[in-house]
């Protein structure tokens, strides 16, 4: 058994291909049409064959007011690393990513929470600074 | 004849204060207003060494905020926290000598 996919709940397949290729820098792996929806996932440029993220539709009423709850207290979810949190906070903010979080150094690791427009927080984080 | 409790502005600063998380809570809101109730959690865990829950985090901000130390900020889908220190003026000034007082 391994683990090589993970998800996030989104509002909208299409939107959210557009936020998480276009914005974030992740590239499409595979659009699998299923009717209503499709099989959806996106990888990381630099490591195209590693964990894929499923960009998964967030049409049961519970998975909406799951997201609701967690983003009126401000949790990200999902978590991806980056090399360097306060550049990678830097270009994002300069595409129009809002931050609930700028980065911030908490024991090991400095984190920082944006939103994805598509209903939840992601956090990035990296290393803190030695 | 019993002592009725009623209290006062003065009560419910010093009630907050009176709790070592709830200061902590104060001092992560001194470094940056505008946090989350997810960072400030993180904050007492990571760097204040106190690990209660979120749900009680949560309630030592109700009190804060009932001292008014502490306001809730809703923007959008979000809260944020902001720390005002205006209730600890007059704790200040308080007990200071007549020739200590700041002129006014």
């Amino acid at each position: 058994m391994r683990i090589t996919l993970t998800s996030v709940l989104v509002d909208d397949q299409a939107k959210a291909l557009d936020f998480y290729t276009r914005v974030l820098g992740f590239e499409k792996k595979y659009e699998v049409p299923m009717g209503e929806y499709a099989w959806l996932t996106v990888v990381s440029p630099d490591a195209p064959d590693g964990v894929e993220l499923v960009l998964e539709p967030d049409q049961h009423p519970a998975a909406r007011s799951f997201k609701a709850a967690l983003a009126a207290d401000g949790i990200p979810f999902t978590a991806f690393t980056v090399d360097d949190v306060e550049a990678e906070q830097a270009r994002l903010s300069a595409a129009g990513v809002v931050f609930t979080q700028p980065p911030t150094t908490m024991g090991p690791v400095t984190t920082a929470v944006f939103d994805d427009t598509c209903g939840n927080l992601i956090q990035i984080q990296s290393p803190a600074p030695a | 004849m019993p002592i009725v409790e009623v209290m006062d502005d003065a009560d419910a600063v010093f009630k907050a204060l009176a709790d070592r998380t709830r200061r902590a809570l104060l001092d992560a809101l001194a470094e940056r207003d505008g946090q989350t109730l997810f960072e400030l959690c993180a904050r007492m865990a990571s760097t204040h060494g106190l690990t209660s829950s979120r749900q009680a985090i949560s309630q030592h901000l109700d009190v804060l905020e009932g001292a008014a130390l502490v306001h809730r900020r809703r923007e959008g889908r979000y809260t944020f926290h902001d720390l005002d220190t205006t209730p600890l003026t007059p704790l200040r000034e308080r007990w200071r000598r007549p020739d200590e007082r700041t002129p006014r």
